[in-house]
């Protein structure tokens, strides 16, 4: 088995480069944008929930059920051989895609959900104890509010939370005098999946390690849009999932410092976490096993490798420079708009546009887009606090990526003009 | 388009924008709360009772023009009629709204509800209309005698 993987080439996609950027060439990439919705060309835009997913990843995820399932680590049998080989190829192809420093750094989870629990409930459990502190923001996911609750209440932990501007920025000075020797861990979001904002991290991080103190990114809505390079952020733990990195669904990433894993207790037990097990003592798998009970969802971390190549295809560079021509567009646009109003405005964002209009629900908003075929997102997005701080019950969101063009926001202002007219 | 139209009639938009029966209602001995936490819809519903009878009823809360427009219709509609027969109307209701009956087979019992029809077009809307409605039957539950307007 070692041999087969050795013999693997591994690809290093992150250098390659990337032909002209052609959004329509792309596009073809995608099947599900090609039909309609309720007799109009779809216009996807709701992208930060979760993004479509290119051919090749359809492919490849398809083609593993076809003709490579079976289980993992523990055949004789070809399949399996052929199953593993596969299934540590993509942790090779995730490590080189975060620029981890080793493939045991790398572990598969359900999504970045489960690998916030997974951190709260191992490191957490170990070294975070009654009347310590954790800080989050206020722009937090509710998977990245929830866990640190829930681990709060069962170890008497404390929660404490940066708060931001009106802009939708992270006040970086409120975020220093948070600080105290109490401070055990810093879980932050490094791009707001309601505001669009992109936090400053990497500041942030080398603010907590000036502390001591770890730092967790939730990078659910910074994968698709920014290239990660973990050794120059320097952040402890990372997390992201594949359904918003064009990959399937349940299938995410934790990346985690060796170091930290070697110390960490295992989150969950079962097959494939062990070495050894009688009822006298059970020895726990080398990492990244470790963190690995049962057998994991194989097929979506082939998926997940194909939609990192197909990502690292395009190349962060054209992403970038598409999808900022997307967000001023957007926001130009959308700004024009009489009435509506744009919710996080912050220096650095990713295409995300949150707005609201006076007089008007985003859900009578959404569900009239819906009717010419637009996809948004409406509602609080999973930020609650995020809608409290902004005193909002809800937003409408427009999310964009790659793939989305121009002519899809002319679309997304002439369906906000009909509900305008419509509703009012 | 017709189904956007149909959905968002004249009426429900002029619900939405001025709607009946909205406010505190003081001598309220049963109230409830209605939320949906995945649109953050809120209804707060205050009613007085008199032996099973709806003297009075008044609504609170934010949501999208359907959930306030229905609690709205809601009011006007249920306010002198027993227990219920407000249940039995939001039985009828509910049937209207998931299209299982006709609105226009049932218009007569439904009153102004019959606008509502509309919503059985769009599936994810249904619990914004029934909201409301919901609300009304917790309310009913409410075992308060009266409502603290401290």
């Amino acid at each position: 088995m070692e041999e087969l993987i050795d013999t693997l080439v591994v690809e290093r996609p992150r250098v390659r480069r990337s032909a002209a950027f052609d959004v329509n060439k792309i596009r073809a990439d995608f099947p599900i944008l090609q039909q309609k919705v309720n007799g109009c060309q779809l216009v996807y835009l709701d992208n930060a929930a979760s993004s479509q997913k290119p051919r090749a990843v359809i492919e490849a995820t398809n083609r593993y059920y076809q003709s490579q399932n079976a289980n993992i680590h523990r055949g004789v049998h070809f399949l399996s051989g052929l199953a593993t080989e596969l299934y540590e190829e993509t942790r090779r192809k995730v490590e080189t895609f975060l620029n981890a420093h080793s493939e045991r750094e790398i572990v598969f989870v359900r999504g970045t959900t489960e690998a916030v629990n997974l951190v709260a409930f191992s490191y957490g459990r170990k070294y975070i104890k009654a009347d310590d502190e954790i800080i989050i923001s206020t722009m937090e996911h509710h998977s990245n509010i929830v866990p640190w609750q829930l681990f709060c209440e069962m170890s008497g932990a404390k929660l404490r939370v940066i708060p931001i501007s009106d802009e939708g920025e992270i006040i970086f000075e409120e975020y220093q005098k948070l600080f105290n020797p109490r401070t055990r861990f810093v879980s932050v979001v490094h791009i707001s999946n309601s505001l669009g904002t992109i936090n400053p991290v990497k500041k942030m991080i080398e603010f907590a390690h000036a502390h001591s103190v770890p730092v967790l990114l939730d990078g659910a809505q910074a994968a698709p849009h920014l290239r990660v390079d973990i050794q120059e952020l320097d952040c402890d733990f990372f997390a992201f999932s594949g359904h918003k990195i064009f990959g399937p669904t349940g299938v995410g990433v934790l990346y985690a410092k060796e170091e930290l894993l070697q110390k960490m207790p295992p989150y969950q037990g079962g097959g494939d976490m062990i070495k050894s097990v009688s009822f006298e003592k059970t020895t726990y798998n080398d990492l990244p096993h470790k963190f690995e009970a049962g057998t994991p969802n194989i097929a979506g971390v082939v998926g997940l490798g194909a939609a990192l190549d197909y990502v690292l295809g395009i190349g962060y560079d054209a992403i970038h420079r598409h999808e900022l021509g997307l967000l001023q567009y957007a926001t130009e646009a959308l700004s024009a708009i009489d009435g509506l109003r744009i919710i996080g405005t912050a220096k650095e964002k990713a295409s995300v546009v949150s707005f609201v209009i006076d007089g008007l629900h985003p859900h009578d908003i959404g569900t009239v887009l819906d009717r010419y075929g637009i996809a948004v997102r409406t509602g609080h997005h999973c930020t609650q606090p995020v809608m409290q701080r902004f005193n909002v019950p809800a937003t409408t969101r427009a999310s964009f990526v790659f793939y989305n063009t121009r002519e899809e926001i002319d679309r997304l202002v002439e369906g906000i003009h009909h509900a305008i007219r419509m509703l009012s | 388009m017709d189904d956007l139209r149909e959905l968002y009639q004249e009426i429900i938009l002029d619900h939405n924008k001025n709607p009946k029966n909205f406010g505190d209602l003081p001598e309220a001995n049963h109230q409830a709360e209605g939320y949906n936490p995945l649109c953050g819809d809120r209804v707060n519903l205050y009613l007085k009772l008199e032996n099973d009878k709806i003297q009075d009823v008044r609504f609170k809360g934010s949501g999208c023009a359907i959930s306030k427009a229905a609690a709205s219709v809601m009011t006007t509609e249920i306010k002198g009629k027993t227990v219920d027969e407000a249940k039995q109307l939001f039985k009828k209701f509910q049937k209207v709204i998931t299209g299982e009956v006709d609105a226009d087979a049932h218009s007569a019992e439904l009153g102004k509800l019959v606008v509502f029809a509309g919503v059985r077009q769009f599936p994810v809307r249904v619990k914004c209309a029934a909201l409301a409605w919901h609300t009304l039957l917790a309310a009913f539950e409410d075992e308060r005698k009266t409502v603290s307007t401290e």
